[in-house]
């Protein structure tokens, strides 16, 4: 007798608020090593396991573990770590500036930061990422340069976007980094398409697009994974679940009943969970989808469990909705900490090192940031304002020629 | 020089450009084998090839994002949207995408596509297929906005479009396709073959976007119309005897200012036709910016004529188009006001 005499509606609830203990009972979690790793070339309809397991790489003791452990050099390993920390330099130096008013908003990637530095070590440079405004390492892991992406967070005269974007909404073609908008879900198809049109061309490039578990609930999100199972897109789609949606947890945008990760079957594409703080489970999960892609054999769902620590943005109090020691209770502990202990057991890397290496990543963005703001913060030194007319479109008609006209007068 | 409907016209612009340009396809519903349902695309995957014309799933935004992400790409891609009723599922891709890429990235990234999609009333398609949303695509900055309403203009126009690197929406007047009409349903439907805007070239030309094209010279009053509604305006002038100067805008962003206020500089009186309805609508654009431009030369208030603010009925379809009577009203009241 299954029938209820009243129906109630489920509205979830997630496991913790301020000042309760932090629990992340609810994440399925297993040892590193445990999980399979199947061929590349297999087919998805054999790897229908493979959303609800968990690829982790790095144990305990910093050691890698099992399959999905492939011997990465020490270059590789270094130039992650760095990236990371210089990530990490960044994002709270920024903080620090918005802080004081010279920007006008700023959104850290504290915790995330090997899920986009490894990826980015493992695309090629014709490829193409399509991120989030959280996945600034990538650009990090390529040597963007640390003063183009401060000149953008201050709109000054010298900002590569001419004032026309909010900060960390950056933009970077030649380092295969697709424009950001604040909009969430609508580039994933941008991405499809772009893989699309790569196979389309007999080319062997590749996308990858970012979003966050909560941008999964996006209408646009479930046509891109229709239109990459249908065409094959060579393609890699990573959801980063961070747990939070701004105040929403994971659970609001569906996370109770199943994984991320399983959305791939229905569209009959592998989808891949993957321990989002493991650096070296996330390159090897990465090259991996990168290896089926450029076989021809399509796209892959990846999941990547992880957490935000740092508040939403600048215009966010996580204090008001989650318990605020939930990083030192997350089970997959700091992707830096995760790395740096594996390279020291590896006998290639010291504290001491490490130590210097933080200091370097710190005196380069301080130096950056200085000479930032020597161009000029928010609202100090512009772009000319007539150039707010342009890239409208790619010949002005007379509204802009007329307007701008109007504007300097 | 071939005989051609608008529909062949619109074929031969895209087989021209598949021919052209080997970065140009071809995707959206039905498009493919089996040639569109309004026979847009028919032996465009015969000739080219699957790859250069074929079918997408049912999902606007999906086509659109993925247009997008191909023209990133450098490609060159025209997509159908087979009813002008169903973009809205990819609005905010048309809106927040394609036409602000360009400007957000400066410049890195830019979405040189183009949607077809056949608009507009007269066909017993109830509210679900018949809207003219033209108006809700010209107040977005970045996107350009055209309406055929020959075979000729259809073919010059819809190259022009491709050409294009900027995303372009290309509004069919899908009434049209088969033959000019002059807003008389009773009247037997008579085929673009007795029009000599049915003269169309087999081969390439293009109509720059922004060129309005003077229908119809007249001294007394300029009418301001696209699409379906040229050929109402003409009738109405026809049948009233009015001698209006008919303006067929082709393209209304980006709009040719200057032949529109030429014009009415010239006749001092202007009403503004359009099938979509009133409130917010095109013309009120075309109103604000003639009254901006030709205050000093208007002898008559600014006229508009235009569906009702309400769906398009199904039944009630000939009661809501703006047909040559209500035109032709129109003309009367502007030449006859007094100042």
């Amino acid at each position: 007798m299954l029938r209820n005499s009243r129906l109630s509606l489920h509205i979830p609830e997630p496991p913790a608020r301020p000042g309760d203990r932090p629990d992340f009972r609810h994440l399925d979690l297993r040892p590193a090593g445990e999980t399979r790793r199947p061929e590349p070339e297999t087919p998805a309809h054999e790897m229908r396991d493979m959303p609800y397991a968990l690829v982790r790489v790095l144990d305990e003791d910093g050691q890698a573990q099992g399959p999905w452990a492939r011997g990465l050099p020490p270059e590789t390993l270094r130039k992650g770590l760095e990236a990371m920390l210089l990530t990490r330099a960044f994002d709270d130096r920024i903080f620090r500036i918005h802080r004081q008013g010279k920007t006008s908003f700023f959104m850290r990637s504290t915790g995330e930061e090997a899920l986009a530095v490894a990826p980015s070590l493992v695309l090629e440079p014709g490829d193409m990422c399509f991120p989030t405004y959280r996945n600034v390492g990538f650009l990090m892991a390529r040597d963007y340069p640390l003063l183009d992406l401060v000149n953008q967070i201050f709109s000054n005269a010298r900002d590569p976007l001419k004032g026309r974007q909010m900060p960390v909404l950056y933009s970077a073609r030649d380092y295969g980094f697709y424009s950001v908008s604040g909009n969430l879900g609508s580039r994933v198809g941008h991405a499809v398409g772009w893989a699309m049109a790569s196979a389309w061309s007999g080319d062997d490039r590749i996308a990858l697009a970012y979003i966050g578990e909560g941008t999964t609930a996006e209408g646009a999100v479930h046509e891109a994974l229709t239109f990459a199972s249908v065409y094959h897109a060579p393609a890699i789609l990573a959801i980063s679940n961070n747990q939070w949606a701004i105040s929403s947890f994971q659970g609001v945008a569906g996370g109770e009943e199943t994984t991320f990760a399983a959305r791939a079957l229905a569209y009959g594409l592998p989808g891949l969970r993957v321990d989002g703080n493991d650096f070296l489970a996330v390159h090897a999960a990465v090259s991996w989808a990168a290896e089926r892609a450029r076989s021809n054999l399509g796209a892959t769902l990846i999941e990547f469990v992880t957490l935000r620590i740092a508040g939403h943005s600048t215009s966010d109090d996580p204090t008001r909705y989650r318990p605020d020691d939930e990083a030192r209770a997350f089970p997959l502990g700091d992707p830096v900490e995760r790395l740096k202990g594996h390279m020291i057991a590896l006998g290639i890397w010291t504290p001491e090192d490490h130590e210097a290496l933080v200091a370097a990543c710190e005196e380069r963005i301080r130096a950056a940031v200085k000479q930032g703001e020597s161009i000029g913060t928010l609202g100090v030194t512009k772009p000319p304002v007539g150039t707010m007319f342009e890239d409208v479109f790619k010949t002005p008609d007379w509204r802009q020629i007329r307007q701008r006209r109007e504007v300097e007068g | 020089m071939a005989t051609m409907n608008m529909i062949q016209a619109i074929n031969s612009a895209l087989d021209v450009m598949l021919d052209r340009d080997p970065k140009a396809l071809i995707f959206g519903e039905d498009v493919g084998y089996f040639g569109g349902v309004f026979r847009a695309t028919d032996g465009l995957a015969a000739k080219y090839g699957a790859k250069r014309c074929f079918d997408a799933p049912i999902s606007e935004g999906g086509i659109i994002a993925t247009a997008i992400g191909m023209g990133a790409y450098g490609l060159r891609p025209v997509v159908e949207i087979q009813f002008a009723d169903y973009i809205l599922p990819a609005y905010d891709q048309l809106v927040s995408e394609a036409a602000r890429l360009r400007y957000r990235s400066a410049g890195d990234f830019w979405a040189p596509i183009t949607v077809r999609t056949p608009y507009g009333g007269g066909i017993f398609g109830g509210q679900t297929h018949s809207s003219s949303p033209e108006a809700i695509f010209t107040h977005v900055t970045g996107l350009k906005t055209v309406i055929p309403s020959t075979p000729h203009d259809a073919k010059g126009l819809l190259i022009a479009a491709i050409e294009e690197d900027d995303p372009v929406i290309f509004l069919e007047p899908k009434r049209i396709y088969q033959g000019p009409f002059d807003g008389h349903p009773e009247r037997p439907a008579t085929p673009w073959s007795q029009h000599p805007a049915s003269d169309v070239p087999e081969g390439y030309y293009a109509i720059p976007l922004g060129t309005a094209n003077v229908v119809r010279a007249g001294r007394a009053v300029t009418v301001l119309a696209y699409g379906t509604m040229v050929h109402v305006a003409l009738a109405a002038a026809a049948e009233t005897g009015i001698d209006a100067e008919v303006i067929d805008l082709r393209s209304l962003v980006p709009l040719d200012i200057d032949t529109v206020t030429a014009s009415v500089r010239k006749t001092g009186r202007c009403v503004i036709v359009h099938e979509a309805s009133r409130f917010g609508g095109y013309g009120a654009e075309l109103s604000a910016l003639v009254q901006e431009e030709c205050f000093y030369h208007l002898q008559a208030p600014i006229e508009r004529v235009t569906g009702w603010d309400t769906p398009y009925p199904h039944a009630f379809e000939w009661d809501y188009f703006p047909g040559p009577a209500r035109v032709g009203k129109a003309l009367k009241r502007c030449v006859e006001a007094e100042t």
